[in-house]
């Protein structure tokens, strides 16, 4: 204690600042969404009238519902994909080229938004498929499903080995020893890489846009069109919700991991 | 308590077991097997042979082959070549499921998101027995291996011993036909292991089971198995139970490897009816038995456990019959390590060589012992000696 104390003078204002460049939007962007005036930049006192606002606006709320639709939704696929190729690239037998998809897999990571956007715009184009919920479904997915594959990707690898084959020992084939053994324990990793392509899919704009089709807005869309319009007071509110949620979920993920790592442990030997 | 676990049952009842042999027979057999990786033959040509009942030690360095030939017998390696065969169905291709075959894993592999009763009923629970049965039997193994009172504890609340005996249990609940123990006491510390050793020793007899163990420490070896099996470089050196091994090793690695011992490179060799007059660089000419083999063709040492090197202080103290037919060296002492229940003397020999004499501390006082650079007379009987071609 006395140590950190000694060295806090400058490390409290480092954090501070840092804390503050990261944050001071968001919490004007908060205090703002309770001000009763109509004018953004003008306080006129505590109120809860845009979020009233937001709650009686059906066009806005749609938007909402069809983000949370595509977010659970392409979540859940992109779980369920990414999970299946961590497996394939961890524990699979060694095939020609596995070191070339490992590394492929980390390309949408870092692939510019509006590169994958358009691609995708292009490729159902050409198939000719109707855009709307499923197109920015599959769009999220592709993009989420590589964060997920690399969450349980880094599980898998932490995983000793030998638990599978002390459940094959013990009578398990290997599809019922990956059920019973492995499963488990990275079920939290799971977890964590469905709520990380959750919160993915539920503030992207760029690549939404381009696949999406009339009708089927999702939130990020909706706000953006609004705010060209000039910002309404009421878009405060919606962000203000939407930071919320998604603090929730980051909470949640992070727990789900600790979890995991600290399971992690306690399968290495002493 | 342990009583109740009733031998002849532990095979009758085994999961998926066909008839199990009487003590003595032929259980496993292995024929010519072989495991390349890649350009690496990590075994190479091994055939052997475990009767039911028996406590066989795999020994040897690491990267000698013996843990990829423990993994073919559990199913984890297939065989490149040869045949596994257990009561005489070939096993060499069959996955580990579908072997009555059960393995102790080096760093115990239990599982962290199960209790220690449900570690244990694991494999239970895939054999579909009933469940009061899967109850009895964990509680069989749980008192077995004297966990009582630990059974709802998770593996990480749980110490290095205590985690060993989960693993064991959980191996032994199947009561498979043989069980493989890769390392089995590696990570525990050394008291703990001299202890467990002796518990597995007991087991095994009580049980009537075949325990195959892998093992690096020739002690650990010598300890437990009634036969060990030394490798080098993926080929079985030499398979004999430990005082042969110990006493009679084939060639000079086994003879190093296994325990210490003096070597004297041979320059020449004289038949004296039976016996052999071997002229050495260091020792000077030692009169050694005859080899029950007739030595090959290769280069000869003569070797002696130092333990069986005795020391004096003038002449070797005169024993009937052996007089005449003794090896004595006269030196200095060059080196003394004193180890408790032994001293381990080196003594610079007059011919140049250097011969080391382990001594039993059999007083309390140091009456008996010598000091540096003292002369003394190291000596030693024919028969105690063997010739090793390298």
């Amino acid at each position: 204690m006395h140590n950190i104390s000694r060295l806090s003078r400058f490390n409290i204002a480092s954090l501070a600042l840092g804390l503050a460049f990261l944050y001071l939007p968001i919490i004007i962007l908060v205090i703002y969404s309770f001000n009763a005036s109509r004018l953004v930049t003008v306080w006129g006192g505590w109120s809860l009238r845009w979020y009233h606002e937001f709650f009686n606006d059906r066009a806005m709320i749609e938007a909402a519902w069809m983000s949370v639709k595509v977010a659970v939704s392409s979540a859940t696929i992109a779980t369920l994909l990414g999970t299946l190729t961590a497996v394939a690239l961890s524990r699979g037998e060694r095939f020609r080229g596995r070191t070339l998809f490992s590394g492929m897999l980390y390309a949408p990571l870092v692939m510019p938004e509006v590169i994958t956007g358009l691609s995708l715009l292009l490729l159902f184009v050409a198939l000719n498929a109707e855009r709307g919920f499923w197109t920015v479904t599959i769009a999220h997915t592709t993009l989420t499903m590589c964060f997920v594959a690399v969450v349980v990707q880094s599980r898998l690898g932490s995983l000793d080995r030998s638990l599978e084959e002390a459940a094959m020992d013990l009578g398990c084939n290997p599809v019922r020893a990956f059920v019973a053994v492995t499963l488990p324990l990275i079920a939290p990793a799971i977890v964590a890489g469905w709520m990380l392509a959750f919160t993915l899919s539920l503030d992207d704009l760029v690549i939404a846009s381009f696949t999406t089709g009339p009708g089927s807005a999702t939130l990020p869309i909706r706000i953006y069109s609004e705010v060209r319009l000039g910002v309404k007071p009421e878009i405060n509110a919606i962000c203000t919700l939407v930071i919320g949620l998604i603090a929730v979920v980051i909470v949640i993920a992070s727990l789900a991991s600790k979890l995991s790592s600290s399971q992690g442990e306690s399968a290495a030997p002493l | 308590m342990t009583d109740e676990l009733p031998r002849t049952d532990a095979a009758a009842n085994a999961v998926g077991a066909d008839a199990y042999p009487a003590a003595g027979q032929p259980l496993l057999r292995i024929e010519g097997v072989a495991k390349t990786f890649g350009t690496f033959r990590a075994v190479d040509g091994v055939s052997l042979d475990i009767k039911a009942g028996e406590f066989f030690a795999l020994l040897g360095p690491s990267g000698c082959g013996k843990t990829t030939l423990l993994r073919m017998l559990a199913g984890f390696e297939a065989p490149d070549e040869g045949r596994i065969l257990l009561g005489g169905k070939d096993i060499a291709q069959a996955l580990p499921h579908e072997r009555p075959i059960n393995m102790m894993f080096q760093n115990y592999a239990l599982f962290p998101h199960l209790s220690v009763r449900d570690n244990i009923a694991f494999g239970l629970k895939r054999a579909r027995l009933a469940r009061a049965e899967i109850a009895t039997r964990v509680a069989e193994m749980v008192a077995l291996v004297k966990l009582e009172g630990l059974e709802k504890r998770k593996p990480d609340q749980l110490s290095g011993g205590q985690r060993q005996r989960v693993a064991l249990a959980r191996a032994l609940a199947r009561r498979p036909q043989l069980l493989l123990l890769d390392e089995p006491l590696a990570a525990l510390d050394k008291k703990l292991r001299e202890n467990t050793q002796g518990e597995l020793m007991e087991l095994q007899r009580r049980l009537g089971m075949t325990f195959i163990i892998v093992t690096h420490d020739q002690e650990e070896a010598m300890t437990m198995a009634s036969r060990i099996g030394v490798m080098k470089a993926g080929k079985l050196a030499q398979v004999a139970s430990p005082r042969e091994l110990y006493e009679a090793p084939r060639s000079r690695w086994i003879a190093e490897f296994v325990g210490d011992i003096n070597l004297f490179e041979a320059e020449s060799k004289l038949r004296d009816g039976h016996r052999l007059i071997i002229g050495t660089s260091g020792a000077g000419a030692l009169v050694v038995a005859e080899p029950r083999e007739p030595v090959g063709a290769g280069k000869l040492s003569v070797a002696i456990r130092p333990e069986k090197v005795k020391l004096s202080r003038r002449g070797p103290v005169s024993e009937a019959g052996h007089e005449t037919a003794l090896n004595r060296l006269d030196g200095v002492i060059a080196d003394i390590c004193y180890l408790g229940g032994t001293t381990t003397y080196k003594v610079k020999l007059d011919t140049g060589g250097m011969v080391q004499a382990s001594v039993a501390n059999s007083a309390r006082l140091d009456v008996d012992a010598y000091s540096l650079n003292q002369h003394v007379v190291a000596w030693f009987t024919p028969d105690d000696c063997v010739v090793l071609t390298s």
